[in-house]
């Protein structure tokens, strides 16, 4: 591990940067777009390129994919990516390198747009976790998702460390998780919650099907206190349109991973994605 | 003979899960229902009596249990020590591997399980699963590497004869680790009426205790076959290879806590430990996590897994069980790293001096035999976790 335990950790009041976020949740609460791409697919050095695009098209939120040689919880789509991204050479060092300076980059547009990184835990495990966070905020990314960090082991392990540097962990739940532990997701997050659509593993849902709808009714029922984002099978206009209407807003990924593969990285390319998306 | 899954010892599995440091449950939040519902019910279910007794007969009518503790003369000569061979290949489909899919599948039914998805890797794990889906009218899913299919032909054969679907896993390297990949994403993908018959010590918890618990017959019964043949339970050596560990921890179970029996796992160096073709987790690997569980595990400076490499499909995982990484962490486990050329002249070895064929996974701890520095007198078992069938086309290449 490359801890370095004797840094001076910031508090989350010392002002500096407030969470992206959590500003564009109290701006906006209705029809976001949060947009996932894998770092260093297709190419090595497409990561600013690809943010930058997806900022100017409009997006809400971006979650950049940290490739990993085992994806779990990811279908085919976004675990080639994760392949092809690796054969490139990406690593979560790398990505840090790429995303230094992008926040105040004076030559191009600055990056605003709130920025996730998604991935699994090893890779941040082997980075060292206090590092990571200390990586984030110096880059300025503004929350994580790791879909195999549960919550327990989050709060035992993690919490204290993520929260002196300000970064918000990001959560899922699904149509099987009880309300009992809804509850207890919601309390511990801060930023928003990422309903994941149906029992799946991402881009294998096509359509909104009734049971999807009577989860996604439920779960507005309960009047959690954070923002939902509803992802995995949302990949047209329909979809979307149907997970406005049951949450604040839809997260996309392997049907744009497949667009960048089939049409290109330009922002022309990824306006006309954004485009088809929001309609 | 009586079997019970004992509470166990001081290297017991904690509430969370963990052993030492290793262990845990790192899984989506996809698979957070059904690996509760086995957290909290797992161990009320195993001990229920009906159980204990359906277990039981299982393991003596079906599986063949207690197996022979066979005092091997002509290879105790050879290596100048005295050598017992705890037979697991004459259990029923040629493996240990059925002591824990007879369990797992009677835990499945009672809750009210309707499919099975496995893993396998040489393909021993998969017959297993598919034999207990066969004899308990379970729909079963087999996740097999395509590579591992092509060099374990017979035993696909055997898990379609069984009615199992066999379904081959072509990402990464497209062994083992791709199959366990497979299989979560199946089961994520299917979370209500399926049940998942991890196949080794690996996993999330409760896996890694769950099927420790029913492997531990092994232990249970040398101890008292030991006992019956010299007068002691405890031998001085209890060998047994490790993939992700089922055979290992099944066998010195009952020994944990009895620090005069040394605790001998053996890995697959393959080409050799640093030939870049090896699957010698605890010689190369450093803590991380792998599915579900945090463990010692074979991976690049960035945290990738790494393609491990054996002979033997068994073998040739990138991780180690959380208990046996414990083992390693806290010295109570030895452990060796055996190449593939050392474990094929071992698998040769037996056969000639005793006449039994055994697989090459447990050809590897055969081999660590002539690495231990063994005196005239000491006793030790070596778990011979299977038959070496499936392995005759690989064995040939050698002959």
């Amino acid at each position: 591990m490359i801890e370095q335990p004797d840094i001076q950790r910031p508090t989350e009041t010392d002002g500096t940067t407030e969470n992206r976020i959590k500003s564009l949740f109290s701006r906006k609460s209705e029809r976001l777009l949060n947009i996932y791409f894998t770092a260093g697919f297709p190419h090595l050095d497409d990561t600013v390129t690809i943010l930058r695009g997806l900022q100017q098209a409009g997006v809400d939120l971006v979650e950049i994919g940290m490739p990993y040689s085992d994806p779990v919880a990811d279908g085919e789509t976004i675990q080639k990516s994760n392949g092809r991204a690796l054969e490139n050479g990406m690593s979560i060092k790398k990505l840090f390198d790429q995303l230094v300076g992008c926040r105040t980059d004076s030559t191009g547009e600055p990056i605003t747009v709130p920025i996730l990184l998604m991935g699994y835990i090893n890779p941040v495990l082997q980075y060292g976790v206090e590092n990571f966070c200390r990586m984030c905020r110096e880059v300025g990314v503004d929350g994580v998702i790791l879909p195999d960090l549960p919550l327990d082991l989050f709060l035992d392990e993690y919490a204290e460390t993520f929260r002196a540097y300000g970064i918000l962990n990001v959560n899922l739940i699904t149509p099987q998780t009880t309300d009992e532990r809804i509850r207890l997701i919601d309390a511990e997050s801060d930023g928003f919650i990422y309903m994941v659509s149906s029992a799946s593993i991402t881009g294998s849902v096509t359509g909104i099907s009734d049971p999807m709808r009577a989860y996604f009714e439920r779960i507005k029922a309960m009047n959690l206190r954070n923002p939902r984002l509803i992802g995995f099978g949302i990949n047209n206009h329909e979809t979307f349109d149907s997970a406005c209407a049951n949450a604040n807003g839809a997260i996309v990924g392997s049907a744009f991973i497949r667009h960048l593969d089939d049409h290109g990285t330009s922002p022309e390319s990824i306006q006309a994605f954004v485009d088809t998306i929001r309609a | 003979m009586q079997t019970t899954i004992e509470p166990t010892t001081s290297f017991e599995v904690s509430d969370k899960g963990f052993y030492g440091h290793f262990g845990g449950a790192f899984i989506p939040e996809m698979l957070y229902p059904n690996v509760e519902e086995l957290r909290q019910n797992y161990l009320t279910i195993t001990a229920d009596p009906s159980f204990q007794a359906e277990f039981q007969q299982l393991l003596e009518d079906y599986v063949g249990r207690p197996t022979p503790l066979f005092l091997a003369k002509r290879l105790s000569e050879t290596v100048g020590a005295t050598i017992y061979l705890k037979r697991e290949d004459l259990c029923h489909t040629g493996a240990h591997k059925i002591n824990n899919t007879i369990g797992q599948i009677l835990v499945a039914q009672r809750l009210g399980k309707k499919r099975i998805v496995a893993e396998t890797g040489a393909g021993q794990h998969g017959v297993a699963t598919a034999t207990v889906c066969a004899l308990m009218g379970l729909e079963c899913i087999v996740y097999m590497g395509s590579v591992d299919m092509k060099r374990q032909q017979p035993n696909v054969d055997r898990m379609r004869m069984l009615g199992a679907k066999v379904v081959p896993a072509t990402s990464g390297s497209q062994t083992l680790k791709d199959a366990t990949n497979e299989a979560m994403r199946h089961w994520i993908n299917n979370p209500v009426d399926t049940h998942y018959i991890i196949g080794s010590v690996v996993g999330p918890h409760p896996y890694p205790d769950m099927v420790a618990r029913f492997q531990s017959v092994i232990s249970q019964e040398t101890r008292k076959q030991l006992f019956a043949k010299t007068g002691s339970e405890n031998p001085d050596y209890v060998v047994a290879c490790v993939g992700g560990g089922s055979n290992a921890a099944g066998a010195f179970f009952h020994y944990l806590n009895e620090p005069s029996v040394r605790l001998v796992a053996v890995e697959a160096a393959g080409h050799g430990v640093e030939s870049g073709h090896s699957a010698a987790t605890t010689a190369l690997g450093k803590p991380g996590v792998l599915h579900g569980s945090r463990t010692i595990l074979m991976q690049t400076e960035d945290g990738q897994v790494t393609e491990p490499y054996s002979i033997s499909a068994g073998l040739d995982y990138p991780g180690i069980g959380p208990l046996h990484a414990h083992l390693f962490e806290s010295g109570r486990g030895d452990f060796y790293a055996i190449t593939d050329e050392d474990a094929m002249a071992a698998g040769f070895q037996l056969s000639k001096l005793e006449g039994i064929i055994p697989a090459i996974e447990t050809a590897h701890a055969l081999a660590a035999l002539s690495h231990m520095n063994l005196k005239a007198d000491d006793v030790v078992v070596v778990c011979l976790s299977g038959r070496g069938d499936k392995d005759l086309s690989t064995y040939s290449q050698y002959l």
